[in-house]
């Protein structure tokens, strides 16, 4: 038999961004079969010392907690989804959570679109599909596709979902969107015809 | 301040007070497996509770959540058990259209 990938656990992951508490947190803990919380050790400049003696540095270790969750799709086969951590000071962890991502979601807030900028400028660069996810809070205006595309400046060819973070059957599309991103991204990259 | 002191010396414990390892290159979502013939018994603290945790495949990030060790130790650790042979890690290289089906199709059947 072919000694290959049928037993080997699997693992992948998502990639959950957007600005500032647009949800992040939530569309994770929505789907997710653990609640866990992992945390990272940070450098971040210290504010100049009065008691500087001299050999200090100027930066102090702070810690950083991370959002995880886990979704077993198969006995083999488990997809992992990580938040980004929503300040800046620590956009510098964000290259080794997206490294390896199959996709990433991008969500957006109605009333603070420009929060989700910086975010769909990192996974362009990155080279990372990803799909936007208009997370609708009650009391905003409602948009429509067209409205939020023209102030995304989003191509009619990308992918924008509405969803509510805190359902799972919404979240559950989001991700698939995800995914249907990647799979395009690849079949477009490959210059295989893409299949209807 | 001792509880700082502590949380601070206690990573360096655990992992030999090394900074580099083989654990650098790990993803955070790699998945960790005990090896077949791997035993705890001889292991101590975090190195046991890694390896017992492992037998069922877990990533090196529920392992960092499981032990209570930020993310940047838990490879460090993981790192070593993998060069003394204790576990293997799986780390999915780029995924073929076909695998992304398959989480596509699972996805949807969630
Ligand atoms: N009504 C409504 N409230 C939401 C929704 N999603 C999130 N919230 C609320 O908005 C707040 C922020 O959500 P979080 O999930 O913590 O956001 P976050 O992106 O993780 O925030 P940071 O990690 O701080 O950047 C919380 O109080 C949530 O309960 C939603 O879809 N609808
Ligand atoms: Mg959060």
């Amino acid at each position: 038999m072919s000694g290959h990938s049928e037993h080997q656990p699997i693992s992948t992951k998502i990639v959950i961004s957007g600005g500032f508490g647009v949800g992040k947190t939530t569309l994770i803990g929505a789907i997710s079969e653990i609640e866990p919380l992992v945390t990272e050790a940070a450098m971040t400049e210290r504010s100049v010392g009065v008691d500087d003696r001299g050999e200090r540095t100027g930066k102090t270790t702070t810690t950083v907690a991370l959002d995880f969750g886990r979704i077993t799709l198969d006995p083999t086969l488990v997809l992992y989804l990580f938040g980004t951590p929503g300040q800046e000071r620590f956009v510098f962890l964000w290259d080794d959570l997206v490294d390896g991502a199959l996709g990433a979601v991008v969500l957006v807030d109605t009333g603070r679109i420009e929060d989700c900028f910086p975010v769909m400028d990192y996974f362009e660069q990155a080279g990372l599909p990803f799909v936007v996810a208009v997370n609708q809070f009650p009391g905003e205006r409602g948009f429509d596709a067209d409205e939020l595309r023209e102030a995304l400046d989003l191509d009619v060819s990308a992918p924008l979902v509405f969803c509510d973070a805190r359902e799972r059957e919404s979240v559950k599309n989001v991700l698939l969107a995800a995914v249907e991103q990647a799979i395009l991204h690849r079949v477009t990259r490959t210059g295989v015809a893409v299949p209807h | 301040m001792t509880g700082d002191a502590d949380a601070f010396v206690r990573p360096f414990m655990v992992t030999g007070g090394r900074t580099r390892s083989a654990g650098a290159e790990l993803r955070v979502e790699a998945l960790v497996v005990a090896a077949p013939d791997a035993s705890a018994a001889s292991l101590r603290f975090e190195r046991a509770a890694a390896v017992r945790l492992c037998v069922t495949p877990t990533s090196v990030a529920e392992l960092g959540a499981r032990l209570g060790l930020p993310l940047g130790v838990a490879r460090v650790l993981v790192g070593d058990l993998v060069a003394e042979g204790h576990v293997r890690v799986h780390q999915a290289s780029e995924l073929s259209i076909e695998l992304l089906e398959r989480i596509r199709d699972r996805v949807r059947a969630l």
